[in-house]
């Protein structure tokens, strides 16, 4: 079955149908972190004790990870700008550097949960309130990072081919996924302070 | 949106200035967590560098600004129920998390009610 309006904006709409099923999946995933960052909220102030966070947690390793992710998205914009160009070339540059952005936070990341197994005693999810919603937060974004790449890992590869038969419904597709990938880096803008600075 | 090539190159020429401060206002909040303000300035300070960098990313990324109104009446019933989802919690948990803390308790806090087979302090 052909999904219509993917390329022609629909009359009532004024947008195209993926895009706007993008943001109300979009919309339904801030309730979904929303109800996580309340619950971190409640516990939080209802403690009658809470870790300092930072002495916990890497700093230096999440700040890099924050200027990997704020990269990608700037990657992820710059290859939706290229098929806008109908440069196909600069598209799979960036488009690769986003994949591969995603794929260094990744590999980060498994460096700072390593250190947290190999910490004497080890800081598992069941050690604290505060480890263990630290770990449900970054491993749910963690899950997150990696549908995103996915989704990216295909449009660059095989997924590219649109562009020759339908180079419209190809950039959509791409500015669909930007989407996603930019609302991945906005939750981590606010789990990084929020985890590892406060 | 953008359709013609100038308005593309006008766009990616945007992206990187947005780009540049994005970088500079995540240096600034870790730079500003060093200072080791007190707790609720430096809540109130960090919260505000990220809206901050949310709104950037949120404008220009992802091209809010000049978006439909369809999109931003769906994102406004979304913040209603986001401001809901958080303060429902705070408001029905917090006198009941201060009420019930024993250090609360021992020094002459009123208890809230509580089922009759809860624990009751000593």
């Amino acid at each position: 079955m052909e999904i219509p309006y993917t390329v022609d904006a629909r009359p009532d709409t004024g947008l195209t149908n993926p895009k706007l099923g993008i943001w109300l999946f979009l919309a339904s995933e801030v309730m979904l972190f929303g109800s996580l960052f309340s619950s971190y909220v409640l516990l939080r102030s209802g403690a009658e004790f809470w870790p300092v966070q930072r002495d916990i947690l890497n700093v230096p390793l999440a700040t890099l990870n924050t200027i990997i992710l704020i990269s990608s998205s700037v990657t992820m914009v710059l290859s939706w700008a290229a098929l806008k160009m109908h440069n196909l070339a600069h598209f799979k540059r960036y488009m690769g550097l986003t994949f591969l952005c995603g794929l260094g936070f990744m590999v980060v990341k498994s460096f700072e949960y390593a250190s947290k197994f190999q910490h004497v005693p080890p800081l598992l999810p069941s050690s604290s309130n505060f480890i263990g919603i630290y770990f449900l937060l970054t491993g749910l974004h963690g899950l997150h990072v990696l549908g995103g790449m996915v989704v990216n890992g295909f449009l660059w590869g095989p997924g590219s081919r649109m562009f020759d038969t339908e180079p419209e419904k190809f950039t959509n597709r791409v500015e669909v996924a930007g989407l996603y990938w930019h609302f991945v880096d906005l939750v981590w803008i606010f789990l990084f302070p929020i985890l590892y600075l406060l | 949106m953008a359709h013609t090539a100038d308005d593309i190159q006008a766009h990616v020429r945007l992206y990187y200035k947005v780009f540049g401060t994005l970088m500079a206002l995540t240096l600034l909040t870790v730079a500003v967590s060093y200072l080791h303000l007190p707790h609720t300035p430096a809540v109130i300070v960090a919260l505000a560098i990220a809206a901050l960098k949310a709104s950037l990313v949120a404008m220009f990324f992802m091209h809010l600004k000049g978006e439909r109104p369809f999109i931003f009446w769906s994102l406004a019933v979304t913040a209603v129920f986001f401001v809901f989802l958080f303060a429902l919690p705070m408001w029905t948990e917090g006198d009941h998390i201060v009420g019930t803390r024993p250090d609360a308790w021992s020094a002459g806090a009123a208890v809230p009610h509580a089922p009759p087979h809860s624990p009751t302090p000593h």
